[in-house]
């Protein structure tokens, strides 16, 4: 499992996903809340950039669109913030039309804290590092933020059709 | 002239990274704990190196390695005491 610091461990309780606008709106939810959003059930191949591919992989969460919907913004660009401090940038866009998703089960089962639970964002069609483990909220930009990997040489957008592992790449 | 381009940091460069930094001396901006580098916990199962301070899991040092080049930051370092 891909991971850059000790795992956070959330008591549920205390758990809490934002999104927060452009201009400091904030939208958040409980884990409760989150539960009894409709969910979806998406099947999709991973793509990691250390080269290895993970296919037919089975979730449950929230799109994106159904967060989203109610929020108000201008924003082209998001940054994705996790419990433990990562980040990861990429267009709001690439979040939106059934594209991504706040995950918390994985092959029928809550998803564990070494694979990014209690909930993770899954955007299946970027490279794995975006799909930030222990997600807690989403910011909305007016300008691209590159985030942790970034802004240590991975590129800003990581389409793995492209190879787009590298800056330049 | 107010400085010199960054041709100047070769030499000095150079001479750093032919010696093991691991003995190499640090401060943790985040809480200001010093060490030696061979003692920050490094997290090695994942995109690039993560180096971060045993006193207080803040990261101090990353190491992407790239096929014709490398990325290094150092932004949670105060300064390395290098010995030479
Ligand atoms: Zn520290």
């Amino acid at each position: 499992m891909l991971s850059a610091g000790p795992t956070p461990r959330i008591p549920l309780e205390s758990w809490q996903f934002a999104i927060t606008t452009e201009a400091g709106q904030q939208h958040h939810w409980s884990w409760l809340e989150l539960l009894a959003l409709p969910s979806q059930t998406p099947t999709v191949d991973l793509h990691c950039v250390t080269k290895w591919s993970k296919l037919s992989t089975s979730w449950r969460g929230v799109s994106l669109d159904v967060l989203l919907e109610e929020v108000e913004t201008a924003a082209d660009f998001a940054l994705a913030h996790s419990y433990g401090g990562y980040t990861t940038n990429l267009p709001l866009e690439d979040l939106l039309d059934g594209q991504a998703w706040i995950v918390y089960e994985y092959d029928g089962a809550p998803l564990p804290p070494e694979h990014g639970g209690p909930a993770r964002l899954l955007v299946p069609h970027l490279y794995l590092w975006k799909s930030a483990k222990w997600v807690r909220g989403i910011q909305l930009l007016l300008e691209d933020e590159p985030g942790f990997w970034e802004t240590a040489g991975y590129h800003d957008y990581g389409d793995p059709w492209r190879e787009q592992r590298y800056q330049g790449d | 002239m107010t400085y010199v381009d960054g041709n100047a940091l070769a030499g000095p460069l150079r001479e750093i990274f032919a010696v093991d930094l691991t003995a190499a001396s640090g401060q943790c901006v985040a809480c200001g704990q010093t060490g030696p580098v061979a003692a920050l916990r490094v997290y090695t199962s994942a995109p690039g190196l993560v180096a971060r301070c045993p006193g207080c899991d803040e990261v101090v040092l990353r190491l992407v390695r790239g096929p014709s080049g490398a990325w290094l930051d150092l932004r949670g370092c105060v300064s390395l005491q290098i010995p030479l």
